[in-house]
């Protein structure tokens, strides 16, 4: 058991979070990114593909670097740290991760070759209009007539879905065979783009007759693989929110040390500082959970995953409204406004957590299984 | 990053685990284990039974029975032992009193005493707090003077748990009332049975009677019972609480309360509600039983890790919350508290309503949770 990254873990946190710092280290610049269409820096993400970022999660034979969790998770942190908008959860976790999990070795070569490089991004286009966080799909339909697919319906919200060169979609199967996921080039939709709360990206993306690919074999249901996909990127979600909670403890108690009332610093007030300890308290819990799914990766087992995603999703969302809200309330009135980073980053918090599954959700399942155990080791 | 335990880890724990389950009486742990009280007798047993194997005061120095482990080893040997039901060895020994002298202590005091605390012959009270000295331990007043080769002890202690057990009591007292109010005190080994020490029961909302005011009244105390230094008693003081704090947080009982709670509760696990809060303490216990896992990963340089202080203050709010819950769901017949054997009404939920008051002290001993806060802000967040 071993809670401590090595060596050559450290050295790709330093180098993302000074790759980073160049471009975010001021929270004015990411203002400015977000400000404009596509919402995230397209020099900046062609660098993270230099430095091999991109393709960190993908073996060497399809173009990545074949890295492990504890890895992808340090530079979800780093990108949480300062906000960055860059679609690195939606186009890399996600989307490439269900190219790497379905596609056959032909389509990974491809699409994971390019999206390393930094040529393409893609985008998981898995929600329907309404829907909560299913494995299925009931708003895009695959229909398929001598041997050429197509896709007709609405995917709402699609992360990243207007930058997106390539979309990766959900799609119910004809003759209710399942789910399948498809590749569809962005040519092919037609797509509305629009800032979520925290000013990224995403989009309304509509498929009418759209032409498809099956990923991997044509018509097999895929759920299962959804599924976990899914719970990577929930678990990875988490690791980016903590990086957002520590930022936002840390610019809290910076904040109450400097900051005069009554001539008096804010840190007089034990009112404040227990509130502080608080949040603190919130954080190192959540640390320990975030650190543990991750390893529970590593595993390889489903259930062990899936498990490991909801727990995780439920500790870092009770954490993150916790700390989210803290953090604008002993800040004051500057933690309203948008030039300052930690309501920003309570806003981030928020999308995250919508977007990849809130509290509810995962108690939801979790209270669905308290009877299929006698008690929870984390060993 | 590795979730596994090492190949021998894993069978240091198993070999933890078979004996704790095997070796120790059966009567004992299904006591522990269905949350009823110990006896004095059963207490002392249970800690024979462990020191016969060398499994009392592990974490003491080897020559006094201690064991070379690592922190995360003494973790296992600290949470199997609560999943099993075997009574943790009484802190007031193992925990508190046994480092400080084998730290602190004479080499005759070491040797009267350390086996004498690990075997439990000697059953040790804890006389600290005051009527007027809480979570301000320094401003205690109880006096100490010199009369001859001996001290002469004159006041007052309150809370001593489990006094009305107590062959010994570790006192802190005031030896010098001139300087400044940490600089004054000194810690003395007192003997129950000296004349003028008298305990008297302090009754608790729970009913039970588990702490004691303790008087002294001109009790004489030989002067070779002064543990380290004249007027160095606080940095013993700060020794012994910075002990208490490691192990505080009963990750192994919450687990094996809340688990108890689901294995009671029947078919109110219908409904969703009760689920639910199911659900999220196991989360949460999770959370604190890694966050331990993390401290003892990070603790062999020696330093405490900055997140050591979230475990008592979390770990006791969990203890709560766990009580809480089944009080819940025994509702109507948690009113059978002191109703007797012949009742209708299942034993753990007519526990349920003294257990939960009873743990309301969780979050007051061992450093109340505002003064853990109060650490967390000043110490890691530099407010």
């Amino acid at each position: 058991m071993d809670f401590t990254y090595d060596d050559e873990q450290q050295a790709l946190r330093e180098a993302v979070r000074g790759l980073l710092a160049t471009a975010y280290a001021d929270h004015d610049a990411r203002r400015r990114t977000v400000a404009d269409d596509p919402g995230f820096d397209r020099a900046l993400w062609g660098r993270l593909a230099e430095m091999g970022v991109l393709g960190l999660p993908f073996s060497e034979a399809d173009g990545g670097v074949g890295a492990g969790p504890v890895e992808i998770g340090i530079v979800c942190q780093e990108l949480g740290r300062v906000l960055a908008p860059e679609p690195y959860l939606a186009a890399v976790v996600h989307a490439g991760g269900l190219v790497a999990a379905i596609g056959t070795a032909e389509q990974k070569g491809d699409l994971l070759g390019r999206l390393s490089a930094g040529e393409v991004v893609l985008a998981a286009a898995d929600t329907s209009p309404g829907g909560r966080w299913s494995s299925g799909a009931d708003g895009v339909r695959a229909s398929v007539s001598d041997g050429s697919w197509t896709l007709d319906g609405v995917a709402d919200p699609v992360v990243a879905g207007k930058s997106a060169d390539v979309l990766v979609v959900t799609a119910a199967l004809p003759d209710d065979a399942g789910t399948g996921v498809f590749v569809v080039e962005a040519a092919d939709v037609t797509r509305s783009g629009y800032a979520a709360a925290d000013l990224t990206r995403a989009a309304t993306v509509r498929f009418d007759g759209s032409a498809a690919t099956p990923l991997g074999d044509p018509g097999r249901d895929v759920t299962p693989s959804i599924a976990t996909i899914s719970d990577l990127t929930r678990i990875m979600g988490a690791n980016q929110a903590l990086g957002v909670m520590q930022s936002q403890v840390r610019a809290t108690t910076d904040y109450l040390k400097s900051r005069k009332q009554f001539g008096v610093t804010l840190n007089t007030f034990q009112a404040l500082t227990f509130r502080a300890a608080d949040m603190y308290v919130s954080l190192e819990l959540a640390h320990s959970t975030v650190d543990w799914a991750t390893m529970t990766i590593a595993g390889g087992d489903r259930e062990a995953v899936a498990d490991a995603a909801d727990r995780v999703g439920l500790q870092v969302a009770r954490a993150a409204r916790h700390i989210g809200q803290e953090a604008i309330q002993l800040h004051g009135g500057i933690g309203m406004t948008a030039e300052y980073a930690v309501g920003v980053g309570t806003a981030h918090l928020t999308v995250l957590e919508q977007w990849l599954g809130n509290a509810g959700h995962h108690l939801t399942r979790l209270a669905s299984r308290v009877t299929d155990h006698e008690m929870v080791d984390a060993v | 990053m590795q979730l596994e335990l090492s190949p021998a880890d894993a069978e240091f724990r198993t070999r933890m685990r078979e004996f704790f389950t095997t070796k120790v009486s059966q009567e004992i742990r299904d006591t522990v284990l269905e949350g009823r009280h110990l006896t004095r007798d059963q207490i002392v047993e249970a800690q024979r039974t462990l020191n016969a194997e060398g499994l009392a005061v592990p974490h003491w120095p080897v020559e006094w029975g201690g064991q070379d482990w690592t922190e995360l080893q003494r973790h296992l040997w600290h949470e199997e032992m609560q999943r099993a039901g075997v009574p943790i060895p009484l802190a007031f020994n193992a925990s508190m009193i046994g480092p400080v002298i084998a730290h602190f202590g004479t080499q005759e005091q070491k040797e009267r005493f350390l086996p004498a605390t690990a075997n439990l012959d000697i059953w040790w009270s804890q006389g600290f707090s005051e009527p007027d000295a809480g979570s301000d331990l320094a401003s205690l007043r109880t006096t100490a003077v010199r009369d001859g080769d001996d001290w002469v002890v004159n006041g007052q202690k309150t809370w001593t748990t489990l006094g009305q057990h107590g062959d010994w009591i570790f006192t802190l007292v005031r030896t010098d009332p001139e300087v400044k109010k940490q600089a004054g005190i000194s810690m003395l080994l007192i003997d129950m049975t000296t004349p003028g020490v008298e305990v008297r029961p302090i009754e608790l909302i729970d009913g039970g009677h588990e702490v004691n005011e303790v008087w002294f009244s001109d009790v004489r105390v030989p002067g070779d019972l002064l543990v380290g230094e004249l007027n160095g008693g606080w940095t013993i003081a700060k020794f012994l609480l910075g002990n208490e704090r490691v192990g505080v947080a009963p990750v192994g009982a919450t687990k094996r309360a809340l688990a108890a709670v689901k294995a009671n509760a029947g078919a109110l696990l219908d409904d969703p509600l009760v689920r639910a809060r199911v659900a999220e303490l196991e989360t949460e216990l999770l959370a604190l039983e890694l966050t331990a896992l993390r401290v003892v990963a990070h603790s062999s340089d020696g330093a405490p890790h900055p997140a050591s202080s979230v475990l008592k203050l979390r770990g006791t709010e969990l203890q709560q919350a766990v009580s809480e819950l089944a009080l819940d769901l025994a509702g109507p017949g948690s009113l059978a508290a002191r109703a007797g054997d012949d009742s209708p009404q299942e034993g753990w939920a007519r526990r349920s309503a003294p257990t939960y008051l009873n743990l309301r002290k969780a979050s007051i001993y061992g450093g109340s949770n505002e003064i853990q806060r109060q650490i967390i802000s000043r110490t890691i967040l530099g407010l």
